[in-house]
């Protein structure tokens, strides 16, 4: 019994078994290869940051640590298992820009519960509180597609959230917003990160890599520069690619 | 002899003292084509979203099977569905010829592949947009072709339109099963073309004027609907 106990308590986060794995994995398109050959770790309850050029590949790796895109050789691992159903309803990701339902704020909170099978006075109560979270309650009832870039992504993130997921992608939600829209969103990220969740966040942004990475993974050309946590990548980057990116020179690959 | 201007005001007399002849045919055209419209949007709706929003084998055949039939002429349409309920065809026991029904199934035929053609395109371009987001939500087949139909309402208004402009205005289809009995099966259209044959224009114009009218209308409607959607970025 004893055992058992000590097996449901919370795992050092630096030590502890990958919540999200990829083996091998290679991605083509049109004949170009896209993601090639990358092995990597995602740890549970940390802030791991995708960084990396134009082209690198990172929006790819996201659809396919997601499996919005299956692929061409290689699997992606779900706490050792296969990247199943189950699976996919632990994750949500958050997209470069908000796909927004044609309907009102709340009916597309709603939506997101109903495909989860969340329906009746659960549903209303756990919208409610997405809603007073994302501080989107006195727009319930404006139609989605006429609010602001900074208030549909903040609806975005709590859409994705109110699925309750373990895993959450976000690919670059705050590149389009202003300064004051951006600190919102990672607000709501950190509050998301505090109650549990685990974030993998693609980013171009220097400054919110500071602000919000734990990890990080570096690609270059759809390979892996570098990995590890944020702060050593960038006091001593070892990779060429990652220097030359820090320091805001173009590399080219010799 | 016949002047334009005599006909014009007699025509115009039929429709302000609404004649029992004038308005039975204008209420059973109507009745016909509004129905044959419902049913073909309550088949097309889901079968075009269906081929709009899925990748399965045959799909392209589907499409194409769909598009051409979007200009099925309405007189083979009309032939077929005879041959389908005359007294020795397949359907005869039925006894549906020259009825309303006969006409409602030949406009149904005609009309179901234009809102089906149409709704893929339509749903399609949204699917476009959605998909990953659906993807990612973990939507099922059934919640997004729903999900699908239902933000697309606005665009669909006018699919069912276009459905309704094809349906009311056809004349060969329904003059083949409908017979163009008096009082039984005469709409608009059949009463348009018998009267401007026999003569009695002021009849033809009179409902020629109200067929353009109901046309006006019906568009102006949607297009009512339409700007107040597009004001809240629904359409």
């Amino acid at each position: 019994m004893r055992d058992m106990t000590l097996d449901m308590t919370i795992p050092d986060s630096a030590t502890a078994p990958a919540l999200l794995a990829c083996q091998g994995l290679s991605f083509d398109a049109g004949g170009k290869r896209l993601i090639d050959d990358l092995t990597l770790a995602i740890r549970p309850g940390r802030r791991t940051l995708i960084m990396g050029p134009n082209g690198a590949g990172k929006s790819v790796l996201l659809r396919l640590l997601h499996g919005l895109i299956a692929p061409t050789t290689g699997a992606v691992l779900w706490q050792g298992g296969p990247l199943d159903r189950a699976a996919r309803d632990a994750q949500a990701m958050v997209f470069q820009r908000p796909v927004m339902l044609r309907r009102s704020v709340l009916a597309n909170l709603k939506f997101a519960l109903t495909v989860r099978g969340v329906t009746g006075a659960a549903r209303a109560a756990k919208a409610a509180e997405a809603l007073e979270l994302a501080r989107l309650t006195d727009l319930a009832r404006r139609p989605a597609r006429v609010l602001s870039g900074g208030e549909q992504q903040r609806l975005a993130l709590a859409r994705a959230l109110v699925g309750e997921p373990r895993l959450l992608f976000l690919d670059e939600p705050t590149s389009s917003l202003d300064p004051a829209s951006t600190h919102a969103i990672e607000d709501l990220i950190n509050a998301a990160h505090a109650r549990g969740v685990s974030i993998v966040m693609v980013t171009h942004d220097l400054g919110q890599a500071r602000r919000m990475g734990d990890d990080v993974i570096f690609l270059q050309n759809g390979t892996l520069a570098e990995d590890g946590p944020l702060q050593d990548v960038l006091a001593a980057p070892q990779a060429p690619s990652t220097k030359a990116w820090l320091e805001g020179r173009l590399y080219t690959a010799p | 002899m016949f002047s334009l201007t005599d006909i014009l005001t007699e025509a115009l007399g039929l429709i302000l003292t609404w004649d029992r002849d004038l308005s039975e045919i204008v209420m059973l055209s109507l009745r016909v084509t509004l129905t044959a419209v419902v049913i073909s949007c309550l088949i097309g709706l889901p079968l075009g979203a269906m081929v709009g929003a899925f990748r399965f084998p045959g799909r392209g055949v589907l499409t194409v099977l769909l598009n051409a039939l979007m200009g099925l002429p309405p007189v083979v349409v009309g032939l077929v569905v005879y041959l389908m309920l005359s007294a020795s065809g397949p359907l005869g026991v039925l006894q549906l010829l020259y009825t309303p029904t006969a006409m409602i199934i030949a406009q149904t035929i005609l009309v179901t592949p234009i809102i089906a053609a149409l709704t893929k395109q339509v749903v399609e371009d949204l699917h476009a947009e959605y998909r990953e987001q659906f993807a990612s939500l973990g939507v099922g087949a059934f919640d997004r072709i729903a999900a699908l139909l239902w933000d697309a309402r606005y665009s669909l208004l006018t699919v069912a339109l276009a459905g309704f402009g094809r349906a009311v205005a056809e004349v060969g289809a329904v003059l083949i099963v409908g017979g163009n009995i008096n009082h039984v099966t005469r709409v608009m259209t059949t009463t348009i073309a018998l009267e401007t044959s026999k003569g009695n224009l002021e009849l033809a114009l009179a409902l020629g004027l109200l067929l353009l009218a109901i046309a006006v209308i019906v568009n102006a409607l949607v297009m009512a609907l339409r700007a107040s959607a597009v004001r809240a970025a629904y359409a």
